[in-house]
């Protein structure tokens, strides 16, 4: 990828708050994050995972949990959160990949409702409420994540809209990085043959588990960051519903593709804020664009794109 | 006595009921290229999984260089020296043929797990890949979708990759299988070409192949041996002939 658009992206993401109301844009990083967690393994190792909601959702708890009430900083709490997805990545991945396919699907589903039914119950998620009132905190106890700044009028967080947006930035170098490493190139063997890749000597089990453990922690990092921007973990966030979403939102962009993720994250996001209105009938426009995707552009849209262009997107 | 590189004792792989592989006293000698024969159902690739470690063995031992390694998992057999390929080419489509044979060249380097490293610390293996890539004729199309090659380019890419790894014991399952004439002499080189310093097993069904390759033929019939010896000999067999080459053959 040319060096120029990524460095016209990034300045886009350091600007792009000026325009667009910075609450929104931070929901799209930290979603496309998740996506791009969860892409890691769907399109480049060929596991779908059907509870990726259980890594972002118990980051956001556990952060939410340590900065509220052990006095976190946020940096320290987001760090938290990710381990914690990690080391849950590591339980759960453990289990599902002795098996393959829908069985594998269905393991993560299984165990992600168990980490919903303890967030139901436990005595310190709020049951119900969830954890309401995080505090954002102050960054490293220097930079205060609640300030304010008057653009043009216009009352903008943008401290907190650059820290969300390091965070970003950071899981998604450590995502691209993973994918076009020595280790990421034996994922995709596994993806495109697995026989081959065990007749071969690559002990698949552990490449995939390793793949399992970062992909849970990269969601739990943008779990956790969800949480102090919206200053809620809620019972939404460790869901079915989120899992789908997560599905739905890569394959709309474009499974296995470098921007698919962020512009499936990005079409979502938009409609469910755009679409508030209409209650929900949402999920029925939302299924419906689905359908279109699955049945017209199977490659998702990058992907279509992609190939119309016949280069990597 | 000869020097044998993979033998089984008593090997058995049951189904529900169904024996596949029954008693199979099978000894390869190093060295040699060793073919594997017999009708549909004979048990062949069932012996291949059972070999590799896909499948798990009723009864039975298997030894590779006097070792049991009966209870091994099928990556643990690979990284002794037992490259085996498939009845299904066995390549990753949609990588490039170089990414194909870098991912064999790789294994050893101990990179593997390096997933915050560039993968441009691969190039270094990029020479090394071209050269096995040109020992099979596919040179010139190191670059491409291995998915788009030709199948005859698929199976000796596989060949590439294979040898790659420097195996000392390959085993080939039904190399020229769906190929045309011209490919299957180009196939046939190949294997020859690679049994220099190693030990080839192979299930063959095209005869021409295997008279002209094999130093040691195992006729299986019903999971057993029929019979075993050199092509001349077991071609003139006459319950070779009734079970499996007919009389057309002749």
């Amino acid at each position: 990828m040319n060096r120029f658009v990524w460095i016209a992206l990034f300045i886009l993401g350091l600007l792009v708050p000026l325009v667009v109301y910075p609450v929104f844009m931070m929901k799209l990083l930290c979603f496309a994050l998740f996506a791009f967690a969860f892409d890691l393994l769907l399109g480049y190792t060929g596991l779908l995972s059907f509870g990726h909601a259980a890594f972002f959702g118990s980051a956001s708890y556990v952060t939410g949990h340590l900065v509220k009430n052990s006095g976190l900083t946020p940096e320290l709490g987001v760090l938290a959160g990710t381990l914690f997805a990690g080391v849950l990545g590591y339980v759960v991945g453990s289990l599902a990949i002795r098996r393959q396919g829908i069985y594998f699907a269905m393991v993560t589903l299984a165990l992600a409702q168990i980490v919903y039914f303890v967030a139901l119950k436990a005595p310190f998620t709020g049951g119900e409420d969830g954890l309401q009132g995080i505090p954002r905190g102050v960054l490293f106890g220097l930079i205060d994540l609640n300030r304010v700044y008057s653009v043009g009028g216009h009352p903008l967080a943008l401290n907190l809209y650059y820290f969300v947006f390091a965070v970003f930035c950071l899981g998604f170098w450590i995502i691209h990085r993973t994918i076009h490493s020595p280790f990421g190139q034996v994922l995709k063997a596994i993806r495109e043959n697995e026989p081959r890749a065990i007749s071969l000597g690559y002990k698949v089990d552990r490449f995939k588990l390793m793949a399992f453990v970062i992909s849970a922690a990269m969601a739990g990092m943008a779990g956790a960051t969800k949480s102090l921007v919206f200053q809620l973990a809620s019972l939404t966030d460790v869901s079915w519903h989120t899992s789908g979403e997560v599905v739905l939102m890569t394959l709309l962009g474009g499974v296995g593709t470098v921007f698919g993720p962020l512009v499936g994250a990005f079409t979502v996001v938009t409609l469910q804020s755009e679409l508030s209105s209409v209650g929900s009938w949402i999920t029925v426009i939302i299924g419906s664009i689905f359908m279109v995707c699955v049945l017209v552009f199977r490659r998702g849209m990058v992907g279509e794109l992609a190939r119309l262009l016949k280069r990597p997107l | 006595m000869a020097d044998f590189i993979l033998e089984t004792k008593k090997l058995s792989k049951e189904f529900k009921g169904f024996s596949a592989v029954n008693d199979l006293n099978l000894q390869v000698e190093r060295g040699h290229i060793h073919a594997l024969i017999g009708p549909n159902g004979a048990g062949k690739t069932t012996i291949f999984n059972l070999l590799t470690k896909f499948l798990t063995p009723t009864t039975g031992t298997i030894l590779f260089n006097g070792i049991d390694v009966t209870r091994e998992k099928p990556a643990d057999i690979a990284l002794r020296g037992v490259i085996r390929s498939f009845q299904i080419s066995a390549v990753f489509p949609n990588l490039t043929p170089l990414e194909n044979v870098r991912l064999a060249l790789q294994r050893p380097t101990g990179t593997s797990y390096q997933f915050w490293k560039s993968d441009r610390c691969l190039r270094k293996l990029d020479d090394r890949a071209m050269e096995l890539l040109a020992s099979v004729g596919l040179e010139a199309h190191s670059h491409e979708v291995t998915g788009e090659l030709a199948y005859g380019r698929k199976r000796a890419l596989e060949i590439a990759t294979t040898l790659a790894l420097e195996p000392e014991l390959m085993l080939l399952d039904e190399p020229t299988q769906g190929m045309g004439a011209e490919d299957v002499e180009k196939i046939t080189a190949l294997v020859k070409q690679a049994s220099a310093n190693r030990t080839i097993l192979m299930v063959e069904h095209n005869l021409k192949v295997v008279a002209s390759l094999a130093d040691r033929i195992t006729v299986l019939q019903r999971g057993a041996i029929l019979a075993e010896g050199i092509y001349a000999e077991v071609s003139k067999d006459p319950r070779v002939l009734e079970a499996y080459m007919g009389r057309a053959h002749e």
